[in-house]
């Protein structure tokens, strides 16, 4: 292909600029700049490696490229969201065992009694008002609540390494038919090895059995780390026990290499080359499952009054 | 020269691969092939960018500073592979989750990078886009390929529809587990580049060296 412009064959031209002759840093001949005419049109006739104009390029081409990209952010992130939304729904269903292919999310997480639960005292708090915000479970925001300074306390000691805890949490409420309690679906987050782990923990009706546990969210190595996504890893949890004595004594479950001393129904297999996660995924899990966190709540759903 | 706009576009496929022959983009041809929807949307994300990236550098190839050109093909580049990774999550969530980081590395993908300095500076916009176009078709094609065989052979099906009924799931197929793992892919671009070779004889490099004998003293 014949070069078109050989004024710009840029890939032949001077690699270093200081190898520019003196005179390429003057503007055009004057003569060219009257018959161009424009401000617009002197600009493009000035050489490319001119040092105003190399820097007018430069904030150039980053006004513009950092128009589009956010341009693009911003326009994009109603349907992101509601992906997001959408996404975080399909995980409850599922960790509750409730998805298949081609299930309908609206409909299927219509089955779920969304509600507001008050960490500490275990107790629900749909509709209450603190300070002045209504606590409406249907529009809660869990992430929210917890950077903000009246719904949520910083953490002296903090093995899921989040910072501050949200005293308010959501939580989803599944009954059989005939109203008893089936299951309970449980926020849990916290950091593995490069990021938070945000996800969910079904519960039985007997608030002492593991259903499932599920992450809807992390940047952990694919991999390495990703595998808590693996289904043959996410299926270990089915069964096993949070607490020794059907739930009254103490807190036993763990992410381990070998089993512990109270048996084998409490032990999940750590993920092989993925130490830092499992260590991150048995710390949330015990922190969230602890009096700080739910015990307080799974209390009431042993005693059966949810 | 002689080329034409469909050989910018066709000769990438075989004759000058970007994979086959020279060798770059390797890295994200291991990490998106062990499936092959999500190789096909890389193939699409990066047949964009490689074309659309080569497409405004080349318009903008007369004015940018060759002090800080690399900069500014990043800058084109990047702002590209941003759009790309926002729209993928807006209406592919699903394949976003599974892409993952591999849509940022696109930035660092040397075959965008590669046109961008070889081709797009020297030539006209739209010869630019075709070549850039051509090139992301060329990776895709091996990367379909590599798709094709790991999906095939380590998961027994092919898009996720069951091809070969695996013995987990009661069938025959004993899956073969290191074919979903990334260093497969190196045994098979691997292959792939001693059968392109063997068919096309002329893309064998020379060798640097010839082995010489030596009289004895």
């Amino acid at each position: 292909m014949p070069d078109k412009d050989n004024q710009t064959n840029q890939g032949e031209a001077d690699f270093t600029p200081e190898m520019n002759p003196p005179d390429r840093d003057l503007p055009a001949p004057e003569g060219e700049v009257v018959q161009g005419g424009g401000f617009l049109r002197r600009f493009l006739d000035t050489p490319a490696d001119n040092t105003v104009k190399t820097v007018v390029v430069a904030l150039g081409l980053c006004l513009v490229a950092s128009m589009v990209v956010s341009a693009a952010a911003v326009s994009l992130r109603p349907l992101q969201e509601q992906n997001a939304a959408l996404d975080k729904q399909v995980n409850i269903l599922q960790v509750a065992g409730l998805f298949e292919d081609g299930t309908d999310v609206a409909e299927a997480f219509e089955q779920f009694e969304p509600h507001v639960l008050e960490l500490e005292t275990g107790e629900f708090a749909d509709g209450a008002d603190v300070e002045g915000q209504l606590l409406d479970p249907l529009t809660f925001d869990d992430r929210a609540a917890a950077e903000d300074l009246t719904l949520s306390a910083p953490l002296d000691d903090d093995p899921a390494s989040i910072g501050r805890q949200a005293n308010y949490v959501t939580v989803y409420v599944l009954r059989n038919a005939d109203g008893s309690l089936d299951k309970v679906v449980l926020p849990v987050y916290g950091y593995g090895l490069w990021s938070t782990l945000y996800g969910f923990m079904a519960i039985e009706e007997d608030g002492n059995t593991i259903y499932g546990l599920q992450f809807y969210e992390h940047a952990e190595t694919p991999g390495l780390g990703a595998e808590v996504d693996n289904p043959r890893w996410k299926a270990l949890w089915r069964g096993k026990e949070l607490r020794t004595e059907d739930g009254d004594g103490e807190l036993a479950i763990t992410v381990a290499k070998t089993p512990p001393p109270q048996g084998q129904e409490y032990f999940v297999d750590a993920l092989s080359g993925a130490t830092l996660t499992s260590r991150g995924v048995d710390n949330l899990v015990r922190f969230w499952m602890s009096e700080r966190g739910f015990e307080p709540f799974l209390e009431r759903v042993r005693a059966g009054d949810i | 020269m002689a080329q034409t706009y469909r050989t910018m576009l066709v000769d990438p496929m075989v004759d000058n691969n970007p994979i086959t022959l020279q060798v770059l983009g390797i890295c994200s041809a291991l990490a998106v092939t062990s499936s092959l929807q999500v190789a096909l949307v890389m193939t699409i994300a990066v047949t964009l960018v490689t074309g659309f990236a080569s497409m405004f550098i080349s318009v903008l190839r007369s004015q940018i500073p060759s002090s800080i050109r690399i900069i500014v093909q990043m800058i084109i580049i990047a702002s590209l592979v941003i759009v790309v990774d926002q729209v993928l999550k807006a209406y592919a969530y699903e394949i976003s989750k599974t892409l993952s980081v591999f849509v940022g590395l696109i930035i660092t993908n040397c075959i965008v990078m590669g046109r961008a300095e070889a081709f797009a500076m020297k030539n006209p916009p739209i010869a630019s886009f075709i070549d850039g176009v051509g090139n992301g078709l060329g990776y895709g094609l091996i990367l379909m390929l590599v798709g094709f065989i790991r999906e095939l052979f380590g998961s027994g099906s092919l898009f996720g529809i069951t091809i070969l009924q695996t013995t987990n799931n009661g069938g025959w197929y004993v899956p073969n587990g290191l074919l979903l793992l990334p260093p497969s892919a190196f045994f098979v671009i691997g292959l792939l580049i001693w059968a392109f070779r063997s068919w096309k004889p002329e893309q064998v490099e020379e060798r640097e060296y010839r082995i010489q004998s030596v009289e004895a003293h």
